[in-house]
């Protein structure tokens, strides 16, 4: 085990960086946004990701997966973090399908993981609310029991891709106050069950989200996924492994917006030579591309621990290092990336823009540098 | 390597049978580690450790035998750092020539120059310094003026070096001479320079967090042999270029994560706690610098992990090695400025009383870090190279 990729690795990656460039260009992102895209990403493509395995990448072989390691889903995600691509694996692979593999009985992994791994089924995680910011445990949405079952009401926002999702996995309170880590209990829900209200969410970054309202939805014993009141620390593992996943999309966003920003500066002439050779930008790229070396290192280093097992407090801790420190480099990227494309970096026509609104959309995304920080002095107790 | 665990085996049992007792905790003072030398006074224990190590070629494991190395694969040296540091022992020696002229001369000495110097290194008895910057040469280190005249089969040399670490306690310099006024990069001369021949001169340099290893070298016609010369005559600046590469290794080396990070945390604790809350730090924005500069610090040491794991994995260095010196430095400011934080007042102390030998520490530490990112190629310098070397952004 170590911080470098193996051979397969590597051939992993060259496969999905050719099938990500050639079908999925930034561009794309443009083409959805102006034609108000329902889905904004491709059922097609969607398919051939299946059908590399890509999916099922840290499901079990057992439920249709690969069985692969993190590291190879990192691989992945980097590359597709290279082309901004938009295609549901925040809320299928990340969440979704880590949620059901942690906590799901063994009935229910039946039931979900092949279907996700062959590319039939989408999957969202309605775990945020509109006052509850980053924290998890804010959870007004009640669940009543009701026959056999459960009754579900409340509302939830950035469900990210909820839009398209099959099934909602709901955290609802079967018991305690908003803020509680107790009484959370997780549900299945069909996202055609009567009473969900699933209202498409347009985001800066082009990326797919919904709000979704659960109006006295009715839902079996059996929709409870990870046991009555025991959806805290579910939801805790899910986001901490989602966390570190999307760490990899960042790095590949970076990674890209940075080595867009490089040609631009070798090849943009001002006052008769490239701008790159001044030195008050030859200094800024040298200190984002050590920014960027740190990051690499620290996303492998999150990936490797979850390879290697590491217990839930060192996952936790590695996540929070993880995003922290790629909030900070992918936003500074995005940032540099238009500043040294000048006018051409501010206007729509030019892809650079595109990193710099993902860059502020994920780095808000399950918690932000300063949130992260802030966790790890909590969790090393000081 | 046959059979790695009976190396280790063996290994751990003849450090443990070896090592005398002096040796097997943390030097107290810079003064307890082993630099070797003829003007070294080492205590007993150090001395008989620098002996046996040195008879076993282990204070350079890796060197050839034929030199007076240990002949060791790459991971039979990594087994006896890590049974060495199992049994906390101190290495026998450290320095420059360790470091830098060594390997240096491995790869570009002529032979006769291996077998007089590369033994005497490895066994302890010389110790080098680095002859350099000169008061007119610093980031423009090919600017450099001091002249050496051909005269027989002597070099003789004039002129004035500066931030000599450790002039005072050397035995012999590399140093940069000017041989060819005309040309600037290809005028230069690297050699190797008795410190005991005459018309050597030092003298010690304070800095602004007082005394400082480092000193000012002053040449009067001092007589230099021609077989001192490294590499050809006048092609000293690509010798330089290659022996600053192992400068920056060394530097960047020493500024991993020891015992200061516990050290912060303490200090924080102590000096900011939160009301009713055991071991919390009671300012939030000091909380959050702290644990940015941890963050920052594991990022770093991860990436020093995994640039060892491509040279394990037998990969080429990758382009991350570019940030080691400009990176390591300036968090190692970071840091000292952050203990000032948090210390407040305290951390204002020159000398006693009124102030512990702690806080004094803090106080000599910050200042002597402001050093720290302009020797060895200023940061400003590190950025260019990465700028040019690894991003390839034009001149």
């Amino acid at each position: 085990m170590s911080l470098v990729l193996t051979q397969e690795q590597e051939i992993l990656q060259r496969t999905a960086r050719e099938l990500v460039q050639s079908r999925a260009p930034v561009k794309r992102l443009r083409t959805y946004r102006d034609t108000k895209d329902p889905d904004g990403f491709s059922r097609e493509l969607w398919a051939e990701m299946a059908r590399l395995g890509w999916l099922g990448i840290v499901v079990p072989e057992a439920y249709g997966g690969s069985g692969l390691g993190w590291r190879d889903l990192m691989v992945v995600m980097e590359e597709l973090g290279r082309t901004l691509v938009t295609e549901p694996f925040t809320g299928t692979v990340l969440l979704g399908t880590t949620a059901i593999v942690l906590g799901g009985t063994e009935a229910q992994k039946q039931a979900h993981l092949p279907p996700v791994a062959a590319g039939q089924r989408l999957l969202a995680l309605a775990y945020q609310e509109p006052r509850g910011r980053y924290d998890w445990r804010h959870v007004e949405t009640r669940a009543e029991r009701a026959g056999g079952g459960w009754k579900l009401t409340g509302e939830k926002a950035h469900v990210l891709d909820g839009h398209v999702a099959d099934f909602l996995l709901v955290s609802a309170r079967t018991g305690g106050e908003p803020g509680d880590a107790h009484g959370i209990s997780c549900f299945l829900v069909r996202r055609d069950a009567p009473g969900v209200g699933v209202e498409r969410m347009w985001r800066v970054d082009g990326r797919g989200a919904a709000a979704v309202r659960f109006d006295g939805v009715t839902v079996s014993a059996d929709a409870v996924l990870g046991g009555e009141g025991q959806g805290e620390p579910l939801l805790a593992r899910t986001l901490d492994r989602a966390t570190i996943a999307l760490s990899a999309e960042m790095l590949g966003g970076m990674a890209a917006c940075f080595e867009m920003t490089l040609d631009y500066l070798k090849t943009r002439k001002q006052f008769g030579v490239p701008i790159g050779s001044f030195q008050a930008l030859k200094h800024r790229a040298a200190r984002l591309f050590v920014e960027i070396e740190l990051a690499r290192s620290m996303v492998m280093a999150a990936h490797q621990a979850l390879d290697e097992d590491a217990d839930d407090q060192r996952v936790a801790r590695l996540a929070g290092a993880a995003k922290a420190r790629c909030s900070d480099a992918f936003v500074l990227a995005g940032n540099e990336g238009v500043q040294m494309h000048g006018g051409i970096g501010m206007t729509d026509e030019h892809d650079v823009g595109f990193f710099l609104k993902r860059a502020r959309a994920a780095e808000i995304q399950f918690g932000d540098a300063a949130f992260h920080r802030e966790r790890i002095a909590s969790i090393d107790g000081y | 390597m046959a059979d790695p665990e009976a190396f280790r085996e063996q290994t751990r049992r003849w450090l443990d049978a070896s090592a005398p007792a002096g040796v097997r905790t943390p030097p107290k003072t810079p003064d307890e580690v082993c630099w070797g030398g003829r003007k070294g006074k080492y205590h007993e224990d150090v001395r008989r450790w620098l002996a046996v190590m040195a008879e076993r070629g282990w204070t350079a494991p890796t060197w050839p035998r034929e030199y007076g190395g240990g002949g060791l694969s790459k991971d039979e040296a990594r087994i006896l750092v890590e049974e060495m540091a199992k049994l906390k022992l101190r290495p026998p020696l450290t320095g420059f020539g360790l470091e830098m002229i060594g390997p240096l001369l491995l790869q570009a000495g002529s032979e006769e120059q291996k077998r007089e110097h590369i033994p005497r290194i490895a066994r302890g008895e010389i110790r080098w310094c680095q002859g350099y910057s000169e008061p007119g040469a610093g980031s423009d280190l090919a600017g450099l003026q001091t002249r050496a005249e051909r005269d027989g089969d002597d070099y003789v040399l004039n002129g004035q070096k500066v931030w000599t670490s450790y002039g005072d306690r050397s035995d012999w310099m590399f140093i940069l001479v000017r041989t060819d006024r005309a040309k600037k990069h290809a005028g230069i001369t690297f050699l190797l320079m008795d410190m005991d021949t005459p018309g050597v001169q030092v003298r010690p340099i304070k800095l602004i967090s007082g005394a400082s290893p480092f000193t000012e070298t002053f040449l009067t016609d001092v007589r230099v042999p021609r077989r001192n010369v490294v590499g050809q005559e006048h092609g000293g600046w690509n010798i330089a270029k290659m022996l600053l590469r192992f400068e920056r290794n060394m530097i960047a080396d020493v500024f991993k994560e020891r015992d200061d990070r516990k050290r912060l945390l303490d200090m924080a604790r102590r000096c900011l706690p939160a009301a009713g809350d055991h071991g919390r730090i009671g300012d939030a924005v000091l909380r959050d610098r702290i644990t940015q500069l941890e963050l920052d610090q594991l990022c770093f040491d991860l990436t020093l992990a995994r640039s060892r794991d491509r040279l394990r994995a037998g990969q080429p260095p990758g382009a991350e090695v570019s940030l080691f010196k400009l990176y390591g430095t300036e968090l190692n400011q970071r840091r000292r400025e952050l203990m000032l934080a948090v210390a407040g007042p305290q951390a204002l102390g020159w000398e006693g009383p009124g102030f512990t030998d702690e806080e004094l520490g803090l106080t000599r530490d910050w200042l002597r870090s402001r050093g720290n990112t302009i020797e060895g190629g200023t940061s400003e310098i590190q950025l260019n190279i990465i700028a040019k070397q690894v991003l390839g952004l034009p001149d």
